[in-house]
């Protein structure tokens, strides 16, 4: 189905895309937001607005993504399970269609006890499975999740989903790919890739049940400022494998925020040359948003595709 | 205690469909209580499918047993013979004796026949109400000994909200508003200044939010 999303175009239209992420603040103010967006606006067609990320109080993801969209970025709303029941969720999905919002990205979402309030509940009333499935029906059923009727204005809404090529059990890493995109993902962005290798088989699997036929998968690559970072995201991040060779690349390096910058340039260009069934590339600047043009124009991304 | 109900038996049977001979478990402990699993429901269980599987033309075997506590592995080792020969064991345990089950009998498919409801007691003859939320931090002694984590439709610490009256909860008339029982019983007990404290939100972390409990007594471990 045909939404107003830009990135739903260009991804239709076969072009490899790039999208990027803007974290909103631990506070209300919108300018930090709106600069990083105006720095990223020629380089991307879409920015992730990240939903209280690791669990902890930030600014709406959808008042942020009405400061991202006045900025010139068509925003895509990450939405979790963690902090809505199904009520809220279709509430704020309306809410955030009003508000011009035309994707959304749904995940499970940390654990709160990652978060500035680990003692709080989490919700996960529907999962991002069914979220999917919230989602579609809200658009092509043109039905609350309930069954109920939407008589005018549903949203309608591209819908994306996640997918962890490095979490376990592997195999069924595919298996549950394939079943977010029965359940009726769009688009699915990875987890950040450092492990090539392991990628590549993910994508073989992939290949050989079809799904890139199906979905448009965009490859996560997260450039790292030095061995430290990679080194935590090896020991501590759940679902996540940083290869040794790559902490130690980065530990060799003279200039290591350049080296960090040059391994995510090879990643992508090599994600775009060798590995078929990948339409685009998700990068996850972590509180380094200004080095994305950099990227998109030194891995040839650049100028991006105009859309109407 | 757990609080179960008996599964529609064609549920069950739809379980067990493709299985020839099938071992029905009972549990001697809260489910015998609550007359939902004990060694007579085990019988007519057990009895029920094998007539009905014989109306359908496809006969079953059943063999039956009732462990004195399926949630302990001790009373379930009894079981190692008899799982032999079958291709599925029904559960009649609460959830709990079914996991023990299954990760016993590795090779065995393994069912619940149970809906566990809750903790709570009976009230008369064939009622059983819920009575504890199982947060892991109890709140009893600043609410009179009436739970409102569970007995509060909205888990509410400083109630009650808006919704009750007549003593009555706003999701139903046949329920009792936790907080009205709270009130009266503090007013009776000349402690309603207690309630004049504001309760901060919980730690959740002490119940699921914080992920799977584990309680451990080291001075009665062995070894």
């Amino acid at each position: 189905m045909k939404t107003e999303s830009k990135l739903q175009q260009i991804l239709d239209n076969g072009q490899f895309g790039v999208t990027a992420e803007i974290g909103p603040p631990k506070h209300s103010s919108s300018e930090g937001m709106r600069h990083h967006a105006h720095m990223l606006k020629e380089h991307v067609d879409a920015t992730n607005i990240t939903d209280n990320q690791t669990a902890i109080v930030r600014l709406s993801s959808i008042a942020a993504g009405v400061h991202i969209l006045d900025s010139g970025i068509e925003p895509i709303v990450q939405m979790t399970c963690r902090d809505r029941n199904r009520i809220a969720m279709q509430s704020d999905l309306m809410g955030a269609y009003s508000l011009g919002m035309r994707n959304v990205l749904c995940l499970s979402g940390d654990h709160q006890k990652f978060g500035n309030h680990p003692t709080s509940k989490n919700v996960y009333d529907v999962d991002s499975m069914q979220l999917i499935q919230l989602l579609r029906r809200m658009r092509d059923e043109k039905k609350f999740f309930s069954g109920e009727e939407i008589k005018e204005h549903e949203p309608r809404f591209f819908i994306g989903a996640v997918a962890n090529p490095f979490a376990d059990p592997f195999e069924y890493r595919v298996a549950r790919l394939e079943k977010k995109v029965e359940a009726g993902a769009e688009f699915i962005q990875t987890q950040c890739i450092f492990d090539m290798e392991r990628f590549e088989r993910f994508m073989e699997m992939v290949r050989a049940r079809g799904i890139d036929e199906r979905v448009h998968i965009l490859a996560g690559v997260t450039p790292l400022k030095g061995w430290r970072a990679a080194k935590y995201i090896q020991n501590n991040v759940s679902g996540m494998i940083v290869p040794e060779e790559l902490v130690q690349r980065l530990k060799n390096a003279e200039d290591p925020k350049k080296e960090g910058v040059d391994i995510c340039i090879e990643q992508i260009k090599y994600i775009k040359e060798n590995i078929k069934g990948v339409h685009g590339v998700h990068i996850m600047a972590i509180a380094w948003e200004e080095v994305v043009p950099e990227i998109v124009e030194r891995s040839g991304l650049y100028p991006r595709p105009k859309v109407n | 205690m757990i609080i179960a109900q008996q599964k529609p038996v064609k549920d069950i049977a739809a379980m067990i469909s493709d299985c020839n001979k099938v071992l029905f478990v009972g549990c001697a402990g809260c489910v015998t209580v609550c007359l939902a699993g004990g060694e007579k429901e085990t019988e007519i269980l057990a009895s029920s499918l094998r007539i009905m599987r014989k109306l359908e033309h496809k006969p079953i075997e059943t063999v039956t047993f009732t462990a004195t506590r399926q949630c302990d592995p001790e009373y379930i080792v009894a079981l190692d013979n008899m799982v032999q020969e079958v291709d599925a064991i029904v559960s009649l345990a609460c959830g709990v004796g079914v996991q023990y089950l299954a990760e016993r009998f590795k090779d065995k498919w393994v069912v619940p026949a149970l809906d566990t409801k809750f903790i709570g007691g009976a009230t008369e003859h064939g009622v059983w109400e819920e009575k504890c939320g199982l947060c892991g931090d109890c709140v009893l002694h600043l609410t009179g000994g009436i739970c409102p984590i569970i007995r509060c439709s909205k888990s509410i610490l400083n109630g009650p909200c808006g919704g009750s009256q007549y003593g009555k909860c706003e999701i139903s008339k046949d329920v009792d508003c936790a907080w009205q029982l709270i009130y009266d019983r503090m007013t009776a007990l000349g402690k309603l200044d207690k309630l004049m404290e504001i309760q901060p939100p919980k730690d959740w972390t002490k119940s699921r939010d914080g992920g799977p409990r584990r309680a451990v007594r080291e001075d009665v471990m062995i070894g």
